[in-house]
Formats: C-alpha cells, structure tokens, sequence
C-alpha cells in the first residue's frame, strides 16, 4: 500500500521527468545511485517510475537487475546488461538491445542489489506479468501466486484486475484475490467480509485458506492465558492420551522427562559392574520390573536421573490446562472462518453424497451390464454358465482387435459392438449344442462342464493374447468427465456405460415381453413339454436364449473394456459379483437382476465410503452381506411367486 | 446279524494295503535311507499329492455322497495351513530372534522378544504388532486345536445358516464360492493380520528340527499324510457304510423324500459338511509345512473348483476315486507345467505344454463329464462287471 500511495506521489511530482524520459536509459540516469547502489528504501522510486513508463523493456530489465545482470559502463555511464562468456564480456544495450563486447572489465561497476532489494524488485515484476500482454505469462504468474499466497502479492493482483481482458483469468483473480483478502487484508472487518465472500467456494483451494486462519498451536499452561484465542480446551482421557499430555508437558518444559525403557537399558549397560548393576545381578534384568529396580538404585546413586512415576505425571497433567490455541489473535476473524467453513462442509459433504451416489450407479450399471446376459441364461433357462465370464472376455478382446484393424476409434467401436455380439452369439450357440444340451438335467453337471469350458477359453486367450493387459482405447468424444461443481463430477465412459445398461434393459424386455421369440422363451421356460406340444420347438428356443445370453455378455465385453483393462482374467473378476447380483435379485427376472444390480452397486460403494483405503474388504463385506441376505430372502429381491417359482 | 465294518468295504482294506506298500516303497527309495532313487523334492511332492488326495475325500463325501457341490472346501485347506504356519512361523522366528538377543550385555525382556518377533514376521507389512489371531501362535497344542476349530467353526456356522434357509443345489455351490472369494480377499490386505500377499513361507523349516535335514523331514510328512489319508479314508468308509451313509445317499438322491420319512436332513447335511472341512482343515496342515509358503492365492476360488475337478474325473461317489483324481491329475498337472512333457511340433505350431495344458484339462474336463460321469473309477465297475 506504501508503494501505491507513494507511486501515486512520485507520479505528480515527476510528471515533467516521466514526460521527457522516453527510454529506459533515461530513466535509469535520472535515478543513477538508486540503481547502482539501491536500499530498501530507495530502490521504490525506480520501480514507480518504471512501472508507470509502462515501456516493454522494462520487464526484461528488472529481471537483469534482480539477477545481478546490470552494470554500469565507466566510459559513458550507461547502464548495459553484461553476460560473461569465456574471457570476454558480452554488452547489452537496455533499449536497442545491440550487443557489443568488452574485454576489459575494470571499467565496469556492478550493481548489487541486496535481498530485500531483490525482494521489492520481484513485487514489481510480478505487477509486470500480471498486466503482460501475453496470457500465458499472465497466467503463469497467477499460478505462481495461487501456489506462494504471499501477503505482498495481493496489492498487484488487486491492481491488475480491472485491466484484464480475459473473462476467465479475470474470475480467477478475483478469487485469488478473495482469498488473499481472507487471509492478508488490512482489516479485521476487511478479512471478514472476505471470509464470508468465500463461503459459496466448494474448491479445494478455499478450504485450504479457511484452514490456514483457522491454523491451531497445541499449547499447555497452568491457566489459559487471558486474550489467547483458544479453538478449544483438551480433555485428558477424552481428546488425548495422558501419555500426549505428559509429553507436551516436557516439551514445553513444565515437566521432567520421562526415563524411556531404551534409555533403562542403556544406562544399565553402561553401567554393568562385573556381573551386576546397582547391585542387582544382569541375569534377573529380564524383566521390565527387575531392570527398573536396578534402575532406580542407579538412579539413587546419582548416576542417572530419576524416574518420574505415575503419580507425579498425573499430578503434573493435572496441574496443567492443554489447549489448542489459534494462531491468529482475532476471535471475531477465526469465529467467521469457522462458520464459512462449517458451511462450505456441509456444501461437500451434500456433494460428495451425491458423487458417492452416481459413483454407485455406474457401478450398478457395469454390474448390471456383466449379469443381464446371465440372468438370461440362468435365471430365465436355469442353466448355470461359468464360462459367461469368459464370453465377457471375448467381447472385450474383440473389440481390441477390431482396433487394430481399423484405427478411428469412434468406428472401431461401432463396428466392435454388433461383432462381438456376433462372436459371442456364435460361440454361446456352439456351447449350448455341443455341451449344454445333454445336460439340462443335471444343473450342477452344468456348472462343472462350463466351468471346463472356462477354463480352457481363459488359457487359450492367454496363448493368444498373452499375460500382459491389452488396452482398449476409448473414442475421444467419451474422453473426459462432466463437471458439476468441485466435488461432483463423472466420466463420459460411465455415462455411456449408464447409459448402455438402460438401453438393454429396454431391449430385453421389449424382445421377452413383447415379440413371438420372447413369448416363446417365456412358454419354454414355464412348461417345456406343453410348450412343445403348442408347436414350439424348445430344441431351438433354448439355443437362440442361450445365444441372446451369451451375445449381451460380449457386447457389455466391450464396455467393461473401454472401462478397466483387458486381460483374459477379466471374466474371473466378474462372474462371481454377476452371479450374486442374480441371485440377490431373484432369479427368472429381468428386473430382478436390475435391483440386484443396485443394491450391490450401493451397497459397494457405500462400504468404501466407510472404509475409503481398502476396496478389498469393502468387497469382502459385501460378500458377507450377501450371504446373509440370501439367509433372510432366499429367492432374492423379486421373487417369483405361484408355479412359476417351482424348481 | 450285521457283517463287520471291514467284511462289507473290502476296498478299504485293498486300499489301506496299497497304500502301506507305496508308504513302504516310497521310504525305503527315499534318500534317508542312502538308496537316493527319489529325491527328497519328489518324496515332497508325493507327500502333498497324499495331502490333495484327503481333501479329495473330504470332498467326495460332501458332494458324490451328499450331493452338496461345496466350493469352499479348498478355503478350509487354507484355513489349516494357515493356521499351521502361524505356529511354524512364530516358533522359528521366535528362535532367531531369542539367538540374535543372546550376545546383547543384558538379558532381554518378553517384551522386547515380543516386539523382535512381530517386527520380523509383519515388517513386510510394515507393521510390528501382533494381531488378535496371533493370541495362540506360541503355543504348539493350541494352533493345532486351531487348525481343526477355526475350518470347523466356519463350516459349522455357514452350514447352519444355509442349509437352514434350505439353500440348495448351484445356489449353494455359488454361496460357498462366494465364502471363498470373501476370504481370499480378507486375505489379500495387508491389515489382515497374515501379511497379506506375502503369506507366510519357511514353513518348511520345523522348529526343534534345525540339525534335522529337509530330506528326513520329507520322509516324516510323508509317512505322516500316509498316516492322516489312512485315518482319513477309514472314518469316511465307516460314516457312509452305515446307516448314516444310506441317509445321505438318500439326502443326495431326493432331499424331499428323506425329510418326508421323518429323517432332520439339515443336521445330517451340517454334520457332513462340518467333518469334511474339519478334514479338509487338517490335510492343509499337513500340506504346507511340506510346500513350505502359503499366500491368500491358494485359496482363491479356482482352487476349490479344481478341487470339484479332480472329483469328478477319479470318480464321484465312490472314495478311491477322489484319491485316484486328486493323484492321477495333480501328479500330471504337476508333470506338465513343470515342463516334464516334451513339446509336440507341429511343424506350423510348437504346443508347449506348460500355455496349453489347461486348455487340455479343460477341455477334457468337459468331456469326463459328458461322456464318463462316473469318472476313472467307473472303469472299476468294467473290470468287476466282466468278471462276473
């Protein structure tokens, strides 16, 4: 503000000198000494005056000066840029920028600015790069500010602002602004209305400046000292240990150290007197009791300092207040921090429920996506299918060959889609007539062979394809998230995955419900036999479901690739999570398997919600959960009722 | 007048006879005894085999007996290693640690022994407490009560809960793989409390053994998974001879109909599924102080389903078929990833055994199971039947 104010000043009175003074050179005679031998003091009626020039030069030299670059030329007295090369010392010219070279540097004097100089030289500058034509430079030096959040920085933001033109930068100086005033205004009634102007901020940023006020010291004291701004008086036993307590007690000096069991058995090996200590033999020292007895003879001897037993730490704790004190004195200031803070909180955590919910829908929609086509085949037909996973597998590594045919990433996965649906299709129909089909009444005899079946695709995919993960590269148009507000945002790639499951839900209920295939299946399904004697070839209706089933699996391959890796153990991690969702939902429904699919996804993430470092054993729970669950409901969510829940 | 136990299942005897003489055989061309025929590495490996082939039984019980298609009975395995390991780690550790102490000027205390310990064993998990589980792992006789309590707790508590919501067929094969999942996963963490990935090794190394060599050792395992299949295959034999037997042969054939006769077939099918897995429980402990390291990999759910495999192929129903799959397809498993079985050239292709035997298995899985359910054991009832 100084500076402003005497800006301002130098300004009215030099208006004849800052008229005339045309070049920097000029500039820099008028104030000869201030730039050779600058002061703290001084060096200000430079920078005004090349501040207010506003000449283009004058940004590069202030970096020169800083750098200790400038010197002064005896023979004409101006001032050039020197750079030392070799013997030789190359000249510049401040203006022009015209280069000479000198060899003999006695004629020379350097000019050396001292710290603080340095320091005032770098306010300016940074007053340069604000206003700098470029925004690059103008943003780089608003990030510099945004990382250092110096008080000195605020007057030239401030001062920057109404010039800018960038609509953007402009906003993001006023925050920057915003939040150096909560911190560093000049009055406390100032800093509170910052502080409240920030309490709409969900950033990280602004929590991190109400923080920085709301700063605490943990300190001890016999009394709490009158006018200490204390956040809070500590509870020995409830808000720390007595343990803590004694040990901020010796660091602020108010009590003796404790005599740690390392420095017990240090003191008495150093003091190991034949084949005893203090008179007690080494041998018994195997207990903490035994070399506490021989301690303390020590300690009786004088040898070593006595140890301070319990009771005198709990007197000592108990004579003493613990408190955590704010770092800033103002009450009203840390009182305002606080309630903005509470507020932005309560801001984030409403936010975060929501990320954490849209989390747990795509989520649900990935699960869903992975079970919906064993829902097909096991809830509707009643064949169990533990190769599914690995029809998941071949849609996924599907669409990672498709891409390396066609390169265009938004083609590829238009031509991968019905592809792999195609593939999986094919090599469902080739299951079911090989393999299934004998053993449609022996559901466990199922398991095993497609389990056989899983097996066999897994390896083979590993021979092909080999151990490492493929990627399957998403289009560009899914690149990216959408943004809601700091806390709430969410992938393309989900959205489209959400997006994808609701489109199959919408298919396979259109195909069950409203078309002759679905009628069909749904007749085959209740009653085979009567089924077949309406003229329905059960024969090929299972194999078309069995197909359909399979072909939704590997078309969901392509999504869950776009989404996580490709590797040939990609199904394995699925196909347990798809069985539990149908199970959970209730078997023989489509929307069954949609609740399944919810009640997993949320329950998943909202377990790691909890417990937010370990995803293991929020799946580990959830499993458990499961298992629970299928005691108390155990046909699942929906569940069929009359005879077609009939096994 | 009933017959004896032993006059009615000849096939125990026949069985309890080959096995002594392959015990026998086995020993005597050990390297222990100087003959060196089979090295010590191998007499390991058979040692495990005869381990795989109680737990092959166990499973047989449950499933060709009692028609529950357990998913799980691999994780009790675990279970026991685990529990084994805990004692085989403490101990030995204990004794480095106790050593390392000796030379120091004053004796330690327990607590400084304690923290060594725990440093030593959970450094690789950058931690140095004892978890709650650890409680027993000093004492021999109590981890050992553990390797058939915990198994048994597990089985008996996740048995009653789905057998008495009537959870039946391929929803409990999935419930149970579930279980499995669920462990391998709580497993898997680092605060687990079982060093996470790393699992627990040197398991090989006995405490109170350390002048005894690994091939002398071997030999003992071996004898003593001779001695376990043994018992294990006697006590089967006898529960699904009598009457008991016939009961869960019912339960397995018709559910309904046997609990229409008045008979509580819950309690029959948790009484099977608990003893098989207090079983299976013990055939781990013997397992790993022989494979010396087990990690949470082991118990992931593929295990237990190659468990059901093995089953299958030997011969459901019948227990000389378990132990005839769970040795004839662990052996060649064993011989084919091993890179024992020469690569077939096919002059465009070079098969290696080691990236195509699973597809093998696979795929002859499928084929055991569509066109020879009984398995290899069904070839016994040829021979029988020709000879009749």
């Amino acid at each position: 503000m100084l500076r402003m104010l005497s800006l301002a000043l130098m300004l009215c009175l030099m208006v004849p000198t800052t008229a005339a003074a045309q070049t920097l050179q000029d500039i820099l005679q008028t104030h000869q000494d201030e730039v050779l031998k600058p002061g703290r003091r001084s060096v200000g009626v430079v920078l005004d005056d090349l501040v207010a020039s506003g000449l283009p030069q004058a940004l590069p030299f202030l970096e020169a000066w800083r750098d200790r670059e400038i010197v002064q030329l005896g023979s004409d007295g101006l001032f050039y840029r020197a750079a030392e090369d070799g013997d030789a010392i190359t000249l510049t010219d401040l203006d022009t920028g015209e280069v000479f070279t000198q060899v003999d540097d006695a004629d020379l004097t350097e000019t050396r600015p001292n710290g603080g100089v340095r320091r005032a030289i770098g306010d300016a500058l940074v007053q340069f790069q604000l206003s700098d034509p470029d925004i690059a430079k103008r943003r780089t030096a608003v990030d510099a500010i945004a990382r250092t959040m110096d008080a000195s920085q605020r007057a030239p933001l401030i001062g920057s602002i109404d010039g800018e033109t960038d609509p953007v930068l402009k906003e993001i100086k006023t925050r920057l602004a915003g939040m150096l005033g909560a911190l560093f205004a000049e009055t406390a009634d100032a800093r509170i209305v910052a502080i409240n102007d920030l309490s709409g901020d969900l950033s990280v940023d602004v929590r991190g400046v109400l923080n920085t006020i709301l700063a605490t010291d943990a300190q001890v004291a016999a009394t709490v000292p009158d006018g200490a701004n204390v956040a809070q008086v500590l509870v020995v036993g409830t808000d720390l240990t007595p343990t803590e307590a004694y040990a901020r007690l010796v660091v602020a000096e108010l009590a003796p150290p404790l005599v740690t069991k390392s420095q017990i058995r240090d003191a008495l090996v150093t003091n190991i007197n034949g084949d005893e200590v203090g008179g007690i033999p080494v041998a018994s020292l195997d207990t903490d009791a035994g070399r506490a007895l021989a301690y303390d003879m020590l300690a009786g001897e004088g040898i070593a300092p006595p140890r301070v037993n319990e009771t005198a730490q709990a007197d000592a704790i108990a004579a003493h207040t613990f408190y955590l004190q704010y770092a800033e004195p103002n009450p009203a200031i840390t009182d305002a921090a606080r309630t903005a803070l509470t507020d932005i909180e309560t801001k984030v955590a409403m936010s975060q429920a929501v990320d954490l919910g849209l989390d747990a829908l795509s989520l649900a929609s990935i699960y869903f996506l992975a079970a919906i086509g064993l829902a097909i085949t096991f809830g509707v037909m009643g064949v169990i299918n533990m190769a599914h996973g690995e029809f998941i597998m071949m849609g996924a590594y599907t669409g990672f060959v498709v891409q390396q045919f066609v390169p265009d990433y938004t083609l590829s996965i238009i031509i991968a889609l019905p592809l792999a649906f195609a593939i999986t299709f094919g090599a469902g129909v080739t299951m079911e007539r090989l393999v299934i089909r004998h053993l449609y009444h022996r559901p466990l005899e199922t398991l095993l062979a497609t389990f056989g079946i899983s097996i066999a695709l897994q390896q083979l995919a590993k021979n092909i394809f080999g151990t490492q993960a493929r990627p399957l590269t998403s289009p560009e148009w899914l690149d990216g998230a959408l943004v809601f507000n700091d806390v709430i945002a969410i992938s393309y790639i989900r959205i489209a995955i959400f997006v994808l499951a609701l489109i199959f839900l919408t298919l396979i209920l259109f195909v069950l419900k409203r078309t002759r295939l679905g009628l069909e299946v749904r007749a085959v399904t209740q009653n085979p036999g009567m089924a077949a004697s309406m003229g329905i070839n059960p024969d090929r209706i299972n194999m078309l479901t069995f197909g359909l089933g399979s072909g939704i699996a590997g078309i969901a391959g392509v999504a869950i690739g776009l989404y996580a890796k490709v590797t040939s153990e990609m199904g394995a991690d699925y196909i347990v999570q798809s069985f539990m969702t149908v199970v959970v939902g209730g078997v023989g429904n489509v929307w069954g398997t949609l609740a399944g699919a919810s009640l997993i996804g949320f329950l998943q993430k909202g377990i790691e919600w909890l417990n937010p470092s370990n995803t293991l054993a929020a799946q580990t729970y959830m499993i458990l959960f499961i298992i629970l669950f299928i005691q108390f409901r155990p046909k699942g969510i929906v569940a069929l009722k009359g005879r077609a829940a009939a096994d | 007048m009933r017959k004896s136990f032993l006059a009615e299942n000849p096939s125990v005897l026949w069985f309890i006879a080959v096995l002594a003489v392959f015990t026998v055989v086995v020993t005597l061309l050990s390297e222990v005894t100087g003959v060196g025929l089979i090295s010590t590495s191998f007499v390991k490996t058979l040692g495990k085999t005869l381990c795989l082939c109680l737990v092959a039984i166990a499973m047989d019980v449950v499933w060709g007996y009692c028609g529950i298609l357990s998913l799980g009975h691999f994780a009790f395995f675990g279970i026991g290693g685990y529990a084994i390991g805990m004692w085989l780690m403490y101990a030995r550790t204990e004794g480095i640690v106790i050593e390392s102490l000796a030379g120091q000027p004053i004796p330690p205390t327990s607590a400084e022994v304690s923290d060594a310990i725990g440093n030593q064993i959970f450094g690789v998990v950058g931690s140095s407490e004892f978890p709650w589980i650890w409680a027993f792992a000093d004492n021999l006789f109590l981890q050992l009560l553990m390797v058939v309590l915990v198994p048994g707790l597990l089985a008996l508590v996740f048995g009653w809960l789905a057998f008495r919501s009537r959870v039946t067929g391929v929803y409990l094969s999935i419930l149970t793989q579930a279980m499995t999942l669920a462990l391998a996963l709580y497993l898997f963490q680092n605060d687990s409390g079982l060093r996470g990935n790393n699992g627990l090794s040197g398991l090989q190394n006995i405490p109170g053994f350390e002048n005894t060599s690994q091939a002398v050792i071997s030999v003992i395992f071996f004898i003593a998974s001779a001695l376990a299949l043994a018992a294990g295959y006697i006590f089967f034999a006898w529960i699904v001879s009598g009457k008991m037997g016939s009961v869960v042969k019912g339960i397995r054939d018709n559910e309904a109909r046997v609990r229409f006769l008045g008979y509580h077939v819950e309690s029959y099918k948790l009484f099977i599924f608990t003893a098989t897995a207090v079983v299976a429980g013990i055939a781990g402990a013997l397992y790993y102080p022989q494979a010396g390291i087990i990690n949470p990999g082991e118990i992931a759910p593929i295990a237990s389903i190659y468990l059901a495999v093995w089953v299958a192929i030997g011969g459901r129903g019948r227990l000389y078929g378990a132990v005839i799959g769970a040795a004839f397809v662990s052996l060649l498993s064993s011989w084919f990833t091993g890179g024992g079985a020469p690569d077939i050239n096919l002059g465009f292709y070079v098969v290696q055994w080691t990236d195509w035997w699973l597809v093998l298995l696979g795929l002859s899985f499928v084929a055991v199971t569509l066109f020879f359910p009984k398995g290899i054991g069904g070839l016994f009832d040829l021979l029988v039947r020709k000879q009749s």
